[in-house]
C-alpha cells in the first residue's frame, strides 16, 4: 500500500489559491462598499453644502411663500406644493389607466399579444423625459388649449382647482405628461403582482358561478393590493424626481396657485430653471431644495421597496431620464 | 333574478372593455411621439445637420454634430467609470453577498436606481464642479452614478441566473473561488451583463438634469475634459422653449437622432434578452461543455 | 334510471393533447360517485368538464355533451357563469381567499348573486359551515382569515362556500390528497352526510377511499372510460381485466 504523502507543492498552492480567494473576494466587497460611501459622503457634502441657506432662513424655509431673488428671499413651500399638486394629478390619472393596463395584460389578454404589448408599454419609459417635454410643448398643448381645458373650464371653472386662463402651459399639462411618464412603472408592477396571483385562487372565484370581471376583483386583485399599492408608491417616486418634462411644461412661475391652470413650479423643476444664474446664497437655497426633495425621494422609494421588495426588478429600468 | 344576472353580464362586457381602452390610451403618446418626432425631425436632418457644430438662430449651417458627439463621449466616459464599479458591485452581491452588507448593498441599488437625476446632479455638482468647474467630466460622473445603481441590478440579477451546478462543479473540480467566479459566472452570465450595459446606456444618453447641473452645453466642439461639452439632450432643452422656429426644427431633429440611438439600444436589447432566454434551456443542458471549455 | 349529470360523447383536449375520449357516463342523483384511475387517466379533466372549468385553461376545449338534468350545459346558448353556480367544485388544495375573513369566504358566492341581507348571510354562513361540520370549530372566529386555520379546517372551508351557493351537484377533486388522515376522514364523514341533498362526484386516486364512501364508481385509462358500476360489484367483481389490474395494485 502506497503512502499518501502530502507534498509541500499541494499545501502551498491550496494555500495560494485562498488567499487569491481573499484578495479577489475583499477587492469586490471594498468597491461595492466604496459606491456605498461614496453616495453617503456626497448626502454629507450636500448637507454641508446647503448650510448658508440652512442658517439664513432656518424652518421659514418651509414655510414662508416669497421667493425674490431681487431680495435675497428664498423658500421652499412654493415648490412643494407644486411637486404635490402635479404628482397628484399625476397618480389620479395615471394610476387607473395603469391598472386597467395591467388587467388586460395579467388577465385578458391572447397569449401571442401579451409579450409585444408589455414591450410597447415598457417603451414608454425609453422615451427620454426631454423629449416628453418637447412632444408636451408643440403637441399636447394645443389639444390642452383648443379642447381640454375650455372644457374643464367650462364644466368646473367654478372650483378652485380650474380658475384662470386656459394657456396650456401650467400644473395641469405637468400632471398629465407625468402620468403618461408613471404607467410603465405602475403598469409593469402591478402586472407582476397580478401575475403571481395563483390559478387556484382565480378558479375557486369562478367555480362559484363569478363573471370574469368578478373573479378578477374578488380573487385577483384583493390578493394583489398590497403589490398594486406599492405600484403606485413607486410611481408617486418617479412623479416627484421627474425634472425635464415638468420644467418644460409648468411655466416656471415661483408662486402657490390652488389652479391647476394656473403655472407653477416643482422642487425639481426651480433647480433646472434657475440653476445657470444661481450663485451664492440663491445657489445654497437651490441646494437645500435640492436636500428637501432628496429627502422626499429617499422615503417614497424606501417605503415602496419595503412594500413591493424585490419585484422592482420588473421596474422597466430603461429610463430615459427624469 | 334575470335582471341582475344581465347586469352582472354587462358589467363583465365593460370591464374587459374598459381594460383595453386603458391599453390604447397608453399608446396613443407612444405613437404620436414617434411619428411627431419622425414627421418634424426629418425635414431637419440631412449631412450638414449632422456634421455642422450648434450656432445661434439665423446662423446657416447650423447643426448638431458636435452635440452628438459630446454626448457620444459623457456615455463613453460615464460607461468607462460606471459599468466597471456597477459590475463589480454586482458580482460582489450576487456570489459573495449572502449577509447583511449584502443585503444594505442591494437595498440602497435598488432605491438609487429610481432616485430623481436631478439630484443626482446636484451631488456631481457639490463634488466636482466645484473642484473642476462645468466640464465633460464632471457630467460623466453624474452619469456615471446613474449607471452604477442600474448595472448592479442587472449584472446580480443575470449572475444569480448562473446555475448554482456550474459553480458547485468549478469549485469540485479545484478551481479556485475567484476564478470561478470571473471566468465561468461572469462569462456564463455575460449575455446579462451585455444587455444590463445597454440599458444603463440608453439611460443615460437620455439624460438631461444631471447635464444642465454640470456640463452645461457648448456650442463649439470641444473635447477637452475639463471643458463644458455639448449634449443631444442640452440641445433639444435649449432650443424646445426657444422662439426660434429654425432653432425649434433643430430640437426635433436633435430629437429624432437621440430617440434612434435609444430606442434601438432598448429593441436590441429585448431580442437579446430573448435569445437569452430560449438559450437557457440549452445551456441547462450543456453546462458540463461549458464548465470544461472555460475554465 | 337517467342520471343526474349524463355525458354524451365527451371528449376534452388541452391543445393538441386528447385527454378524455368519447366518455359515456351518467352520475346518480344523491348518491356519491367516485371516478378512479392511474395518474394522468384523465379522471381531473373529465370532471372539470362537468362545470365547464376545462375550458378556463388557455388552449383547453371540450367537445360532446353533458346534461344537467336534461339540459345540456355546452349549448352554445346556455352561460357557463350559471353552470358553474348550480355545480360547485373543491379543489385539491384548499382555496380560500387569504384577503377575506371566514365570513366572507363562505359567502363570497352569494354576495356575488346580490344577496346584501345580514341576517340572510349569517343564516347561510351558519348553515354552510355546519353542513361542512366546521361550525363548532371556528363560530367563534368568523373574522378570523381564511387562511389562519388548519389545512383540513380550509378545504372545510372551501366546501362550506361551494355549499353556500345552494348548488345541485358537488364535484370534488381529489380533496384529501394535501390533508393528514384525521381531516380526510372528517371530509369522508361530512361528504356521506351530504349526499341526501346533493350528487356528489369525486375524483380519487385513493381505492380505499372509494371502497368506503362511494356508491358508484368510475375506472378511467389513458382517457377513456372502461368500467362504471355499483362500488362492490366493481371491486369485488369488475367485468374488465383492466380494472382487476388497476384494482388488485398490478399497475399505478
Amino acid at each position: 500500500m502506497r503512502m499518501m504523502r502530502p507534498t509541500r507543492k499541494h499545501g502551498s498552492r491550496r494555500s495560494r489559491a485562498s488567499l487569491e480567494d481573499k484578495l479577489f473576494k475583499y477587492s469586490v466587497m471594498g468597491i461595492a462598499a466604496l459606491v456605498l460611501a461614496l453616495l453617503w459622503s456626497l448626502v454629507v457634502k450636500l448637507v454641508f453644502d446647503a448650510q448658508t441657506s440652512i442658517e439664513t432662513f432656518g424652518i421659514d424655509f418651509l414655510t414662508s411663500t416669497i421667493w425674490d431673488p431681487n431680495r435675497d428671499l428664498y423658500t421652499a413651500l412654493p415648490f412643494i406644493f407644486g411637486t404635490l399638486m402635479t404628482s397628484a394629478v399625476a397618480i389620479v390619472i395615471g394610476v387607473p389607466i395603469s391598472i386597467g393596463i395591467a388587467i388586460y395584460l395579467s388577465e385578458l389578454a391572447p397569449a401571442w399579444i401579451r409579450e409585444p404589448l408589455s414591450f410597447l408599454i415598457e417603451l414608454l419609459a425609453a422615451v427620454p423625459s426631454v423629449i416628453y417635454g418637447l412632444w408636451a410643448i408643440y403637441t399636447l398643448r394645443p389639444v390642452l388649449t383648443g379642447s381640454v381645458e375650455p372644457f374643464l373650464m367650462d364644466a368646473l371653472g367654478w372650483t378652485p382647482f380650474f380658475e384662470g386662463a386656459a394657456f396650456g402651459i401650467d400644473k395641469l399639462a405637468s400632471g398629465i405628461i407625468l402620468a403618461v411618464m408613471i404607467i410603465p412603472t405602475v403598469a409593469s408592477v402591478s402586472k407582476e403582482s397580478m401575475m403571481a396571483v395563483p390559478d387556484s385562487q382565480r378558479e375557486a372565484a369562478l367555480s362559484l358561478g363569478a363573471t370574469k370581471y368578478e373573479s378578477t376583483r374578488m380573487a385577483v386583485l384583493s390578493y394583489a393590493r398590497s403589490g398594486i399599492f406599492g405600484a403606485t408608491i413607486l410611481g408617486l417616486g418617479r412623479a416627484v424626481g421627474e425634472t425635464m418634462a415638468v420644467t418644460m411644461t409648468i411655466g416656471n412661475a415661483n408662486i402657490i396657485s390652488w389652479s391647476l391652470l394656473d403655472p407653477g413650479q416643482t422642487m425639481a423643476s426651480v433647480i433646472a430653471n434657475n440653476w445657470g444664474e444661481a450663485d451664492g446664497l440663491m445657489l445654497s437655497s437651490l441646494i437645500e431644495i435640492g436636500v428637501v426633495l432628496f429627502i422626499v425621494a429617499l422615503l417614497i422609494n424606501v417605503c415602496a421597496r419595503l412594500m413591493v421588495g424585490r419585484v422592482m426588478k420588473a421596474v422597466p429600468m430603461t429610463g430615459g431620464g427624469l | 333574478m334575470r335582471s341582475y344576472r344581465s347586469r352582472r353580464k354587462w358589467k363583465n362586457r365593460i370591464a374587459s372593455l374598459l381594460a383595453l381602452v386603458c391599453v390604447l390610451v397608453a399608446l396613443v403618446p407612444l405613437v404620436s411621439i414617434l411619428m411627431e418626432v419622425v414627421s418634424r425631425g426629418a425635414p431637419a436632418i440631412d449631412w450638414a445637420f449632422l456634421t455642422e457644430r450648434t450656432k445661434s438662430s439665423g446662423a446657416p449651417d447650423s447643426g448638431i454634430g458636435n452635440a452628438i458627439l459630446g454626448s457620444l463621449l459623457l456615455v463613453m466616459w460615464a460607461s468607462l467609470i460606471g459599468l466597471p464599479f456597477g459590475i463589480l458591485t454586482g458580482v460582489y452581491v450576487s456570489e459573495y453577498g449572502d449577509n447583511w452588507f449584502g443585503r444594505t448593498v442591494r437595498f440602497f441599488n435598488d432605491i438609487l436606481a429610481n432616485f430623481p437625476s436631478v439630484v443626482i446632479g446636484l451631488f456631481a455638482y457639490s463634488l466636482i464642479v466645484t473642484v473642476i468647474g462645468f466640464s465633460l467630466i464632471s457630467g460623466a460622473f453624474a452619469l456615471a452614478i446613474i449607471m452604477i445603481p442600474i448595472v448592479a441590478n442587472t449584472t446580480e440579477d443575470a449572475l444569480r441566473m448562473v446555475p448554482n451546478s456550474l459553480r458547485e462543479a468549478s469549485l469540485a473540480l479545484g478551481v479556485s473561488r475567484w476564478r470561478t467566479v470571473l471566468k465561468v459566472i461572469i462569462s456564463n452570465g455575460r449575455s446579462g451583463l451585455v444587455t444590463g450595459a445597454l440599458l444603463a446606456i440608453a439611460r443615460v444618453a437620455g439624460e438631461t438634469a444631471p447635464l444642465i447641473l454640470t456640463s452645461f452645453g457648448n456650442n463649439f466642439w470641444e473635447t477637452g475634459l475639463t471643458e463644458p461639452v455639448a449634449a443631444l439632450p442640452l440641445v433639444i432643452f435649449r432650443n424646445a422653449m426657444s422662439p426660434y422656429a429654425d432653432l425649434q426644427e433643430q430640437a426635433w431633429g436633435a430629437a429624432l437622432v437621440l430617440i434612434t440611438m435609444v430606442l434601438s439600444l432598448n429593441v436590441v436589447v429585448r431580442l437579446l434578452t430573448r435569445k437569452r432566454m430560449k438559450l437557457y434551456k440549452v445551456v441547462k443542458k450543456t453546462w458540463k461543455e461549458r464548465l470544461s471549455l472555460s475554465v | 334510471m337517467e342520471g343526474k349529470i349524463v355525458t354524451e360523447r365527451l371528449n376534452a383536449f388541452f391543445g393538441e393533447v386528447h385527454a378524455v375520449k368519447n366518455v359515456n357516463m351518467s352520475i346518480p342523483a344523491n348518491a356519491i360517485t367516485a371516478i378512479i384511475g392511474p395518474s394522468g387517466c384523465g379522471k381531473s379533466t373529465l370532471i372539470r368538464c362537468l362545470n365547464r372549468m376545462h375550458e378556463v385553461v388557455r388552449g383547453a376545449r371540450a367537445a360532446g355533451k353533458v346534461y344537467l338534468d336534461g339540459e345540456d350545459i355546452y349549448d352554445p346558448e346556455t352561460d357557463p357563469v350559471e353552470v358553474r353556480r348550480k355545480v360547485g367544485m373543491v379543489f385539491q388544495k384548499p382555496n380560500p381567499f387569504p384577503t377575506m375573513s371566514i365570513y366572507d369566504n363562505v359567502v363570497a358566492g352569494q354576495r356575488l348573486n346580490g344577496e346584501k341581507d345580514w341576517k340572510k348571510l349569517d343564516e347561510t354562513v351558519e348553515r354552510s359551515l355546519k353542513l361542512a361540520a366546521l361550525w363548532d370549530e371556528v363560530k367563534g372566529q368568523l373574522d378570523a382569515s381564511g387562511v389562519s386555520i388548519s389545512g383540513g379546517q380550509q378545504q372545510r372551508l372551501c366546501i362550506a362556500r361551494a355549499l353556500a351557493v345552494e348548488p345541485e351537484v358537488l364535484l370534488l377533486d381529489e380533496p384529501c390528497s394535501a390533508l393528514d388522515p384525521i381531516a380526510t376522514a372528517k371530509i369522508e364523514d361530512l361528504l356521506f352526510d351530504l349526499k341526501d341533498k346533493y350528487t356528489i362526484a369525486i375524483v380519487t386516486h385513493n381505492m380505499q377511499q372509494a371502497a368506503r364512501i362511494a356508491d358508484f364508481t368510475a375506472f378511467m385509462y389513458m382517457g377513456e372510460l372502461i368500467e362504471f358500476g355499483e362500488t362492490k360489484k366493481l371491486f369485488e367483481n369488475p367485468m374488465e381485466e383492466l380494472t382487476e389490474n388497476y384494482i388488485t395494485g398490478r399497475f399505478g
